[in-house]
C-alpha cells in the first residue's frame, strides 16, 4: 500500500452522528447531576468548541442560558519553563470566564483524558481565579494511562488504547471535520 | 498587512531591537497581549517561571524600568536578585565582567542589564550562558521601551503599518528614540524626529526617519506624538540656549498638539519634566497614554522572559 511513512492505518471509533449523540448524552448526565446552573469551562484547544456545545445541548433542554468560559492552561504547564531542554514556548491563547467562578458548580470540558496533567493544570488555573463551589471534569475520551490521581465525572467514551498509539478528536470547529480516529503513530493527545 | 508571528525568538538573548526581525517583535506583541490579562485576576501570579533566577543589573540610576522588571518576574514566579553599582563592588572598581563572572557563580537563568555604556549588553551576552535582557545601554538602544510603545500603539490602532510617529526632544542622547526607529521602520510605520539641530543624531539619515527641526511641520497629520526629555546627564553643556527657550520652541503644548489627526495619542517613556518638553495640559489630558504605557510595559517584559525560557528555536527544531 503506498501510504506516507508515520501515517499507519487509523481506525475510526466515533463518527459525526455518534459525536452528536454522545454530547447530548454527557449534557442530561450534567443536567441529571447538577442542574443547569453550572459552567462550562472549555480547556483550549479543543475543549473550548466542546464546551460549547454541551451548553447549546443543555439550552436546548431546559431554554436557560448557560455560561461557558475557556481556559489557557499553557503558564501552568509541568513541561514549560527555563529548566527544561531548550523548546519551543507554547503560543499563549486567552483565558476568559463569563462571571466569577466563587460558588458555582464549575464543568471543566476537555476532548482526551490521558495523562491528566493538562487537568492538573487546569485544576490550579481555575483556583487561581476564585473559589468553585465543585470542580467536575467532561471528556468526549478517557483513553486511560493516567499519570496523575484524576478521573472524569462524566465521560462520552472510553476507550482502551495502548500508550504509543494516538487518539484524535477533530472537531469541525478547529479540523473541519467531526470524529475520533486511532491511530499507530505517537501522538500528542493529552 | 499584519506580519506573521515568528515560531520563537532566535537568540537566547534581546539585547537590541536591531537583532530582532518582525517576526519576533510580532510574537512578543502577541505574547504580552494574552499576559496582560495576568494583572486583572485576583491572584495576580502564575508559576511559568518558578524556580528560576533572574538578577536585575542595574548600574544606572532607574525606577520604572527597575520597578517594571521586577514586577513582571515576580508575576511569572521567578526569585529576583536586585543589584545596583551604588553600595557594590563596582564602585570599588570591579569591571563587568569580574562583575558578571560572580554573578554566574551564582546559576542565574537571567541577567536584566541597564548600563552607562553603549554595548555592554552584547558584549555580557557573548560571555555568559543566562539569557540578557537589554534594560537600556548608554545611547544605544531601549529595547522593551520600543516594544512597549509599539504595544501601546497597536492597542490603539490596532497595528504599526502606515502610522505616522513623532518623537520629539533629546534624539542624539535617546536610546528610546533609536529603538523605536529601529522598531517602527521594521514594522512598516513612518518616524518622524524632531529635535534643535544640535540635538538630532548624526546618522539621523541612515536611521530610515524624516528629520525636522521644528516641531509644527512635523505633527502634521501625526497619529502619535511621543515627546522626550532633555537627557542632561548626557551632555556636558547645554545645546540649546535655555530650558524656557526649549519650551518656547518644542514643547508639546494643547495649541501643537491640534495640529495632529484628531485621533492622535501623545506618550512619554518617562520621566517627565512638565513645563519643559510638556506642557501639564497635555501631560494629564485625554489624548494622553502615558500611564497605559507604564502597565503595559511589564506585559512585555512579562513576554519576553516567557519566550526566552523557552530557550533558542534552533534547538527546539532539532529536538
Amino acid at each position: 500500500m503506498a501510504q506516507n511513512r508515520g501515517r499507519a492505518a487509523r481506525q475510526e471509533v466515533m463518527d459525526a452522528p455518534a459525536m452528536a449523540r454522545t454530547i447530548a448524552r454527557m449534557a442530561a448526565e450534567i443536567l441529571e447531576r447538577d442542574g443547569d446552573g453550572v459552567m462550562l469551562v472549555g480547556i483550549h484547544t479543543r475543549g473550548v468548541p466542546l464546551a460549547d456545545r454541551l451548553a447549546r445541548s443543555l439550552e436546548e433542554v431546559t431554554g436557560h442560558k448557560v455560561s461557558v468560559g475557556r481556559l489557557d492552561i499553557t503558564l501552568y504547564r509541568d513541561d514549560v519553563g527555563p529548566w527544561r531542554p531548550a523548546h519551543q514556548q507554547p503560543v499563549l491563547k486567552r483565558t476568559v470566564l463569563p462571571a466569577s467562578i466563587d460558588d458555582h458548580v464549575i464543568y471543566l470540558v476537555d476532548d482526551v483524558l490521558f495523562t491528566g496533567r493538562t487537568v492538573r493544570a487546569a485544576l490550579d488555573t481555575l483556583i487561581d481565579y476564585g473559589r468553585p463551589q465543585a470542580v467536575r471534569l467532561a471528556v468526549l475520551v478517557d483513553r486511560g494511562h493516567r499519570e496523575l490521581p484524576v478521573a472524569a465525572d462524566v465521560v462520552g467514551k472510553n476507550i482502551a488504547t495502548t500508550r504509543s498509539e494516538d487518539v484524535q478528536v477533530r472537531l469541525s470547529e478547529v479540523d473541519g471535520e467531526d470524529g475520533v480516529w486511532i491511530g499507530r503513530e505517537v501522538g500528542n493527545a493529552g | 498587512m499584519p506580519v506573521e508571528a515568528a515560531a520563537a525568538l532566535a537568540a537566547k538573548d534581546v539585547v537590541g531591537i536591531q537583532r530582532l526581525s518582525p517576526g519576533e517583535i510580532q510574537l512578543i506583541l502577541n505574547t504580552a497581549e494574552e499576559l496582560l490579562e495576568v494583572a486583572r485576576r485576583p491572584i495576580k501570579k502564575v508559576p511559568a517561571l518558578r524556580g528560576s533566577t533572574v538578577i536585575n543589573l542595574f548600574m544606572e540610576p532607574s525606577t520604572r524600568t527597575r520597578f517594571s522588571f521586577e514586577v513582571a518576574e515576580k508575576r511569572l514566579s521567578a526569585d529576583t536578585l536586585n543589584f545596583s553599582a551604588s553600595g557594590s563592588s563596582v564602585s570599588k572598581g570591579e569591571t563587568l565582567f569580574d562583575t558578571a563572572r560572580n554573578l554566574m557563580a551564582m546559576a542565574p537563568d537571567f541577567i536584566i542589564i541597564r548600563h552607562p555604556h553603549s554595548g555592554a549588553p552584547h558584549r555580557l551576552a557573548e560571555v555568559v550562558p543566562a539569557s540578557i535582557v537589554n534594560a537600556g545601554d548608554g545611547i544605544n538602544e531601549h529595547p522593551t521601551q520600543a516594544l512597549l510603545d509599539a504595544f501601546t500603539m497597536c492597542q490603539h490602532f490596532g497595528g504599526l503599518e502606515g502610522l505616522k510617529v513623532v518623537i520629539a526632544g533629546d534624539i542624539r542622547h535617546s536610546r528610546v528614540a533609536r529603538s523605536n526607529a529601529f522598531l517602527l521602520g521594521k514594522m512598516g510605520a513612518e518616524v518622524r524626529f524632531v529635535a534643535p539641530a544640535s540635538l538630532l543624531p548624526l546618522d539621523v539619515e541612515e536611521l530610515g526617519v524624516i528629520p525636522f527641526v521644528r516641531l509644527e511641520p512635523a505633527l502634521e497629520g501625526a497619529d502619535v506624538v511621543m515627546m522626550l526629555r532633555i537627557q542632561l546627564e548626557r551632555q556636558k553643556k547645554l545645546n540649546f540656549p535655555s530650558m524656557r527657550e526649549y519650551y518656547d520652541f518644542f514643547a508639546l503644548t494643547p495649541e501643537r498638539l491640534a495640529l495632529a489627526a484628531e485621533r492622535a495619542i501623545v506618550m512619554h517613556p518617562g520621566p517627565m519634566n512638565r513645563g519643559v518638553e510638556i506642557d501639564s495640559r497635555v501631560a494629564d489630558g485625554p489624548r494622553s497614554v502615558i500611564l497605559e504605557q507604564v502597565t503595559n510595559g511589564v506585559a512585555i517584559r512579562m513576554a519576553i522572559l516567557y519566550l526566552l525560557a523557552g530557550g533558542r528555536s534552533e534547538a527546539a527544531s532539532d529536538s
